[in-house]
C-alpha cells in the first residue's frame, strides 16, 4: 500500500513526466490553448497510459524475455502503444458516441506522445511488477493531466495579459512552463522509500 | 448660477497602489529592526542592492516597452519586491546573487508577463527560487545569532559590506566562526537522526519556540501584518489560510506522536512562515481573487510549506509553496467564480 502511494506521489509530483522528466512536451504545448481541450486530452491520455503500461509489461514479461529478444523492446512497445491507441479509439466510437465527441480527436495524438513510450521503457528498466507498472502508468497520466489543466488555465490568463509583442504566444508559454518546472523542484526529496 | 461639473469617479478611493505599497514597506520596519538586531546589518545592504537592481530593471523594461518610466516607478512595487528578496536571502550574501534574484524577479517574472497586475508568479519568490537552485552553496550560509558564546562576534557594517561586495572576510573572521545551521535545518537533521524533538530543543539555537532570533523576527512580522490587516490593505482569508494550513497538519502529527514531529509552534515561528502569511502570499496580483479562492489558496500554501519542510529536501518551503500555488490560481479562480448577485443560476451556467 505504502509502495503504491509512493509510486503515485513520485510520478504525479516529484518526478512529474512533463515538468521534471520533460516527456510529453508536444501535447503539453499543443493542447493547452484552452481548458476544455486540455481536460479531454488528460482523460484520453490517462486511459491509454494505464492500458499500455499493463500491455507492454505483459508483452515484455511473457514474449520478449522468454524468446530472449529484449533488444527489440523499443519497437515492440511502439507497436503495442499504436495498437492500444487504435483499440481505444474503436472502442470509444462503438461504445460511447458522446465520449467520442469529447475525446475523439485527441486519441490519435496520444500515439505520438513520448511519455507513453517513456513509461513503458521506465517500467522495464526499473523492473516493476504488473501492479506497480499499472500504477506507475496511471500516476504518470495523472501528473500529466494535473499540469496540463493548470497550464491551460494559466495560458488563458496569459493570452489576455499585456505581454511584450516579442514574447506573445509560444515564447511566453515556454517561459511559463520553465517557471512551473522550477516550482516543481520544491517537491524534490519527497516520496523516498 | 455656476455649478461645478465633474466626471466620474466621484468617490476617490482611500488607497491607491502607490500608498498601499508604501504601507507594506512601513509594515516591514519592525521585522527589519529585529532582523538587524539578531543577524547584523546584512539585511539593509541586501535591500539596497536589491532595490537598485529592481528599480533599474523596472526602468529599463518600462522604457523598452515604451511605457512611462515615471508612472511605472512611482507605484513602489519594485521596492516591495526588493524588500521581500532581501528578507528571503541570507543576511550575508555577495551582491551579484541579490542582483540576479532582483533582475530575474522584475524582468522575467514581472515584465515579460505584462508588468504589475499581470504577473502570474510572485516576482520576489521566482527570483529567490532561481538563485536558490543556481547558487545553493551561498544560499545555505546563514549567520548565527548571539547565543551567549564567548567568541560571538556581531558583524559590523564594514565587515558585512566587505563580504557583500567582495565575498571575502577580513583575516580574523571566517564563515565557519560566525555561521550556524538554521533552526529548520537543525530540526530536520535531528529528526532524521532519530532524535526526539525535545532532545533537539535543548540546543540554544532553538530559542524558546521557533529558533533564537527567528521567533522574534516572526513576532514583529506578525505585528506588521496585523497593522496591514487593520488598515484593510490585506484581507484575513489568506493569512488565516496559510497559518491554518500549516497548523492543522503539524498539530495533528504532534498530537499523535510528539516525539518524532516538530511542534506546531515551531512551524509557525521559524523560517519565513509569518512573512509568507502576511506579506508574500497576500500579494494581490499573484493570489486568488475571490474570497473563497483566497482561503483555498492560503490553505494550499500552508499545507505545501508543511509538506516541503517535513518530507522535502529543502529546509524552508515558503518560496516553492508560493510558486506552486501561483500555478493553481487561474484554476482556483475558474472554479470559485463568485455568484453574480441577482442572477438566477441557469442550467447552462452550471454545466
Amino acid at each position: 500500500m505504502t509502495d503504491i502511494i509512493l509510486i503515485l506521489v513520485g510520478t504525479v509530483l516529484v518526478n512529474n513526466f512533463v515538468l521534471v522528466r520533460f516527456l510529453g512536451l508536444c501535447p503539453f504545448m499543443g493542447v493547452s490553448r484552452n481548458l476544455e481541450a486540455a481536460f479531454g486530452m488528460s482523460l484520453a491520455t490517462a486511459f491509454v497510459l494505464t492500458l499500455s503500461s499493463a500491455v507492454s509489461y505483459l508483452l515484455h514479461q511473457y514474449v520478449l524475455v522468454p524468446l530472449n529478444i529484449e533488444y527489440l523492446r523499443t519497437i515492440a512497445f511502439i507497436l503495442v502503444i499504436a495498437a492500444s491507441v487504435q483499440f481505444t479509439e474503436i472502442m470509444v466510437r462503438r461504445l460511447s458516441p458522446l465520449l467520442d465527441q469529447v475525446l475523439g480527436i485527441f486519441i490519435p495524438l496520444i500515439a505520438t506522445n513520448c511519455a507513453v513510450l517513456g513509461v513503458a521503457l521506465l517500467n522495464v528498466q526499473q523492473a516493476k511488477g504488473l501492479v506497480q507498472s499499472v500504477f506507475f502508468g496511471f500516476g504518470a497520466a495523472a501528473g500529466f493531466a494535473l499540469v496540463l489543466v493548470l497550464f491551460a488555465a494559466m495560458r488563458e490568463r496569459v493570452e489576455a495579459a499585456d505581454v511584450p509583442v516579442a514574447f506573445r504566444g509560444t515564447a511566453i508559454a515556454l517561459m511559463t512552463a520553465g517557471l512551473m518546472s522550477l516550482a516543481f523542484m520544491g517537491f524534490s526529496g519527497m516520496a523516498r522509500p | 448660477m455656476d455649478f461645478e461639473r465633474r466626471d466620474a469617479p466621484f468617490v476617490t478611493p482611500a488607497t491607491d497602489v502607490s500608498s498601499m505599497m508604501r504601507e507594506v514597506l512601513y509594515a516591514l520596519i519592525p521585522a527589519a529592526i529585529a532582523y538587524v538586531w539578531y543577524f547584523g546589518p546584512g539585511l539593509i545592504l541586501n535591500f539596497i542592492v536589491a532595490a537598485l537592481f529592481c528599480v533599474a530593471g523596472e526602468a529599463v523594461m518600462l522604457r523598452a516597452r515604451g511605457r512611462s518610466v515615471e508612472t511605472g516607478l512611482s507605484d513602489f512595487s519594485a521596492l516591495v519586491t526588493a524588500a521581500l528578496i532581501a528578507f528571503a536571502l541570507p543576511a550575508l550574501i555577495p551582491w551579484w546573487i541579490t542582483a540576479t534574484a532582483a533582475l530575474f524577479a522584475v524582468v522575467v517574472a514581472k515584465h515579460l508577463y505584462g508588468g504589475l497586475g499581470f504577473n502570474i508568479f510572485n516576482p520576489a519568490m521566482a527570483g529567490y527560487v532561481v538563485v536558490m537552485i543556481a547558487f545553493p552553496l551561498h544560499l545555505n550560509l546563514w549567520a548565527a545569532p548571539d547565543m551567549g558564546d564567548l567568541d560571538y562576534h556581531y558583524l559590523t557594517l564594514f565587515e558585512t559590506a566587505r563580504y557583500t561586495l567582495t565575498g571575502t572576510f577580513p583575516d580574523y573572521l571566517s564563515f565557519d566562526s560566525i555561521s550556524r545551521a538554521t533552526p529548520l535545518d537543525t530540526v530536520k537533521a535531528g529528526l532524521r537522526d532519530l532524535r526526539t524533538f525535545e532532545e533537539i530543543r535543548v540546543n540554544p539555537l532553538m530559542g524558546d519556540f521557533g529558533g533564537r532570533g527567528w521567533e522574534w523576527i516572526g513576532n514583529f512580522t506578525a505585528i506588521g501584518g496585523a497593522w496591514l490587516l487593520a488598515r484593510k490593505i490585506i484581507r484575513w482569508q489568506i493569512p488565516l489560510g496559510v497559518l491554518a494550513g500549516l497548523l492543522v497538519p503539524s498539530g495533528i502529527a504532534y498530537f499523535l506522536d510528539p516525539g518524532v514531529h516538530a511542534s506546531p509552534g515551531f512551524y509557525l515561528f521559524s523560517g519565513g512562515t509569518m512573512l509568507c502569511a502576511f506579506f508574500i502570499a497576500t500579494d494581490p496580483v499573484s493570489a486568488a481573487t475571490s474570497n473563497k479562492g483566497r482561503l483555498i489558496y492560503g490553505l494550499g500554501v500552508g499545507f505545501l510549506i508543511y509538506a516541503i519542510r517535513r518530507w522535502g529536501s529543502y529546509a524552508d518551503g515558503v518560496a516553492f509553496a508560493i510558486l506552486l500555488m501561483n500555478l493553481t490560481v487561474p484554476t482556483i479562480d475558474y472554479l470559485t467564480k463568485p455568484h453574480i448577485v441577482g442572477h438566477v443560476k441557469s442550467t447552462q451556467d452550471s454545466q
